[in-house]
């Protein structure tokens, strides 16, 4: 945990309210984001119970599986829930936009935005995806043919969360701690309500006494994908039992609509305060790239492209590494760009620093190694009160002009002498004396990968090229599906 | 507490190799069987593992020196500019007639060491070196290299090197030998991901994992450390290497360190601080043992002692007797070790003299000093995770000294183990790591108690 977060924390057990860590919004809010909770059966690994969805907070759509040990059901849910989600992701694509450049091409103005309450849920939206991507309409076992569709686009949403600042599937936990530190642990704060407590307790109550009341599981259920367990026992089984008896889902559906509701209104809520801040910088250039992946998609599946692999090929292993990578530094350093708040973080541990310019030597030029004419490199004397930890010879990037680098020459008590290296046409680059600057470590990224092998290219070291995988009715009798 | 060696998963340990010989003779055996396994042409790849100062970079310049000297052309790869221009230089130096290609990327300036050789040619495009004998980068400048390729490659730390790096350049060469330290730390990523474990080519392993997992390499084994006294090898070896031997080069009594007269000791500087050098002195190694606490990260005393100890040791005019005569042990040759950047940030803001190199585990791998004195990382902690239980970091952390090191902790760590014994997630399909973490801090610090100066 960072120092300001830490203090964050501190002051928000004082105060009895969560503190904003954050002065702007990180991440990409659709106007009309599908929320999702998925709920599952106790000790099964991807059986799912029940789910609330929908992207209009009074039409809430609510799907149950009234036997969820009876696969048929299972699958029928997915099918019922296809039908839902996949006119909501499939119909993002209608108007495009063309991006200019090397690499030109069309780009949908828009991209699915589905909001589930946590990490387990997400986690959960990847085994859905992986149970059902493989299955097919006819063979053994057949299934309705949205199903594998939809789970196609599941595992497309999962994958997406494994690259930083992607807003594709947002687990709201997660998105409401960006912004807010509370006076409970990160533990604690997986719990959608405990931190909605923290962040806006009722009138007359502090954060530590709402939180206290927002721990009830019969008041406010989990938030799932894990059912309390107390229901289980009291309410869900004897409901089980009743359709096993009757045939009626009516009982299954009364309970889970209980457990479900209030999370609704809690993901919905959370929705509007994070609609109250202002979006971030940056958030539009990660959205884009959200958007150019799910237009490669919608291509891929109406194509028929095949589901993605159980797992990765060396080359597609390394070039996914590289961009999950890539993605977390810029990730990083946008934040920081975009956010001073953020910045300070940084600037607490030395990473960056802030101050005043105190004097400019505008027509410093020197001989670069090699070079035959001399260069502008102009110097910067910034008197700062932050404790920088950047050596001399260290490259760093100025906050206020973007991707313009500069490099320490020297440190001296309070102050830092930074050369500048570029955009420095006319001396525009160049700030005057008295003008507030922050320079950083936190490089924006955005290098060209590597050239990784194809899969029928695999090399010696690597294994060699591997066997290449065809669909078989195997895929449907996976003993866990 | 005791540790009980762990059974060997591979079967029992061979012995060490013609235990018979001299040091010189073992080394130079295993460095001509590696020759003959590589450039006979049998296996597509040889593995060479290499604990701390075997004399890595001498076998990769000697086999640098014959394939060239047989008028072949190879490539080598190294994980950063400096041990590339270290080797380099190296080469340079040893056979002047060679061409030598320095390809690097751009903007980064070549250092004098480097360029003064004659035959070296730098640049930054591939083009204008191709035709160099010899070829050095960094593995991420090979990366982005194509359109050429060799019949000869050498690995330099390949086990630093993650195996997507390897990936990206396995296609410039024919046959490869890997070199490297399967004791130090692990390549790492800034991005936390099951997604690949279990794989064979998990991109996240070593590039030396990945490879020796899916093919039959034979593994050879430097022997002898020519680093580390007489003193340290037997407990590195047994902590770090449970399962591969080594000895030191030197026998006891050849390494000596003499504290010359106490100096002029600045008013209020602790009498255990001289005590804590003169047990590592007399004995190679001395815990500056500091009341057992629960501190933050940047413990005040433990950083004061870290400092305090370089000071005392450049105060005091230590001289180090060696095989190779007698010198001074001034700044440059002793190194303050720790494993967080903020804390090797706090030593330095404590004050060290000129000269003294402080920096972080990973900073100081492949490093070598006199004297190095080490802020143990599991020091003030109430737990102990698995960055702090990495073996790596505390073997590279205890392995860079030719004559002793001195660690600064608070006391409390064997206490600390026992209530957090090891829990890493067991993963499917993927091979058990040895050794230990848990195990080798035990073993460390069981030596340690031995060395004990309550400071």
């Amino acid at each position: 945990m960072s120092v300001v977060t830490s203090y964050a924390r501190a002051l928000a057990v004082r105060e009895g309210r969560a503190q904003p860590v954050a002065t702007v919004r990180h991440l990409h809010l659709a106007a009309d984001p599908l929320v999702f909770i998925p709920l599952r059966l106790a000790g099964e690994a991807a059986a799912p119970l029940g789910a609330m969805v929908g992207s209009h907070p009074a039409r809430p759509h609510l799907l149950v599986v009234p036997q969820p040990r009876n696969r048929d059901l299972r699958f029928a849910f997915m099918a019922e829930l296809a039908r839902i989600m996949l006119p909501y992701i499939e119909g993002r694509a209608a108007a495009t936009e063309t991006v200019p450049g090397k690499n030109e091409r069309e780009r949908y103005l828009d991209a699915p935005q589905v909001i589930v309450p946590g990490r387990g849920a997400v986690e959960f939206v990847r085994l859905l995806g992986r149970s059902t991507r493989f299955r097919s309409a006819d063979g053994p076992y057949p299934v309705d043919p949205a199903v594998p569709v939809l789970g196609q686009w599941l595992t497309f949403l999962y994958e997406r969360t494994e690259f930083a600042g992607s807003s594709a599937l947002v687990p709201m936990t997660e998105a409401l701690s960006l912004h807010w530190a509370t006076g409970q642990s990160p533990m604690e704060d997986a719990n959608l309500a405990t931190l909605l407590a923290w962040i806006c307790p009722p009138p007359g109550h502090t954060g530590q006494e709402a939180a206290a009341a927002a721990e009830d599981p019969v008041r406010w259920p989990p938030a799932g994908p894990d059912t309390d367990p107390g229901f289980d026992a009291r309410v869900l089984r004897p409901a089980i039992d009743a359709y096993d008896a009757s045939g009626s889902p009516e009982p299954v559906r009364e309970a889970l609509r209980g457990q479900l509701e209030p999370t609704w209104r809690l993901m919905w809520q959370a929705v509007e305060l994070l609609r109250g801040r202002p979006e971030a910088a940056s958030v539009g250039d990660r959205w884009a790239a959200d958007r150019d992946r799910y237009t490669r998609e919608v291509a891929r599946v109406a194509e028929g492209g095949p589901p993605r692999g159980r797992r990765d090929q060396a080359g597609s292993a390394a070039a996914r590494l590289w961009d999950m990578e890539s993605a977390r530094q810029s990730y990083d350093a946008q934040r920081a760009y975009d956010d001073p708040l953020v910045m300070a973080e940084h600037r607490a541990t030395g990473k960056a620093f802030a101050g005043e310019v105190v004097h400019v030597d505008r027509e410093r030029t020197i001989l670069l190694p090699g070079g035959k004419k001399p260069v502008s490199r102009p110097l910067v004397t910034v008197r700062t009160a932050d404790p920088v930890r950047l050596a001399p010879g260290k490259k760093v990037f100025s906050a206020h002009r973007r991707r313009q680098s500069g490099e320490v020459i020297e440190l001296d008590g309070d102050l830092v002498v930074v050369q500048l290296n570029d955009q420095l046409a006319k001396g525009a680059g160049v700030p005057g004396v008295g003008d507030a600057v922050c320079f950083t470590e936190l490089d924006l990224g955005g290098r060209i990968r590597p050239g990784f092998p194809a899969a029928e290219e695999t090399p010696w070291t690597h294994g060699g090229p591997p066997a290449a995988y065809v669909p078989t009715d195997e895929d449907a009798k996976e003993d866990w599906s | 507490m005791t540790v009980a060696p762990f059974p060997d998963p591979l079967g029992p340990a061979p012995a060490g190799p013609w235990p018979e010989d001299g040091p010189a003779e073992a080394a130079a055996r295993a460095t001509a069987a590696i020759l003959a396994d590589f450039t006979g042409g049998a296996h597509r790849g040889v593995i060479v593992d290499s604990p701390p100062g075997a004399g890595k970079s001498t076998l990769v310049v000697a086999t640098t020196l014959e394939l060239a000297g047989a008028g072949e052309r190879l490539m080598i790869v190294a994980q950063t500019n400096e041990q590339v221009d270290d080797l380099a230089d190296k080469i340079a130096t040893r056979d002047p007639s060679l061409t030598i290609g320095r390809l690097h990327k751009d903007g980064f300036q070549v250092p004098e060491r480097v360029i003064r050789h004659p035959g070296v040619r730098a640049s930054k495009k591939i083009d204008d070196v191709a035709s160099c004998s010899v070829v050095l980068a960094t593995a991420d400048k090979w990366a982005y290299v194509s359109g050429h390729t060799w019949q000869w490659a050498i690995i330099d730390e390949a086990y630093q090197m993650r195996s997507d790096k390897l990936l990206a350049i396995a296609a410039l060469f024919e046959r490869a030998l890997f070199v490297g330290d399967p004791g130090q730390l692990d390549p790492f990523s800034v991005v936390d991901t099951e997604r690949w474990a279990g794989l064979a080519w998990d991109p996240l392993q070593s590039a030396v994992a990945v490879t020796a997992r899916l093919n039959d390499l034979p593994v050879h084994r430097l022997p002898v450390s020519w680093r580390l006294p007489a003193s340290a090898a037997p407990l590195v070896s047994e902590a770090f290497y449970p399962f591969t031997p080594f000895r030191s080069g030197t026998g006891p009594g050849e390494r000596v360190l003499e504290l010359a007269g106490p100096g002029s000791p600045v008013t209020g500087t602790p009498a255990a601080w001289d005590r804590a050098l003169e047990e590592a002195a007399a004995t190679g190694w001395a815990l500056h043992e500091l009341p057992s606490r629960h501190t933050i990260r940047t413990d005040a005393d433990a950083v004061r002692a870290c400092a305090g100890l370089a000071t005392r040791l450049v105060e005091r005019g230590a001289v180090a007797h060696d095989e190779h005569g007698s010198h001074r042990v001034n700044a440059a040759r002793i190194a303050i070790g720790a494993a967080h950047n903020d804390q090797v940030a706090a030593i330095r803001a404590a004050g060290v003299p000129d000269g003294v190199t402080v920096d972080t585990a990973n900073r100081l791998q492949g490093r070598e000093y006199d004297v190095t004195i080490v802020l143990h990382p599991l020091s003030g902690r109430r737990d102990a995770t698995a960055f702090h239980l990495e073996s790596g970091r505390l073997c590279v952390l205890t392995s860079r000294h030719r004559h002793a090191c001195v660690v600064v902790a608070r006391a409390g760590i064997p206490e600390l183990l026992d209530a957090h014994p090891s829990t890493g997630r067991v993963r499917l399909n993927e091979p058990v790591k040895f050794p230990d973490g848990w195990e080798a801090n035990q073993a460390v610090l069981a030596h340690l108690a031995a060395h004990r100066v309550p400071g």
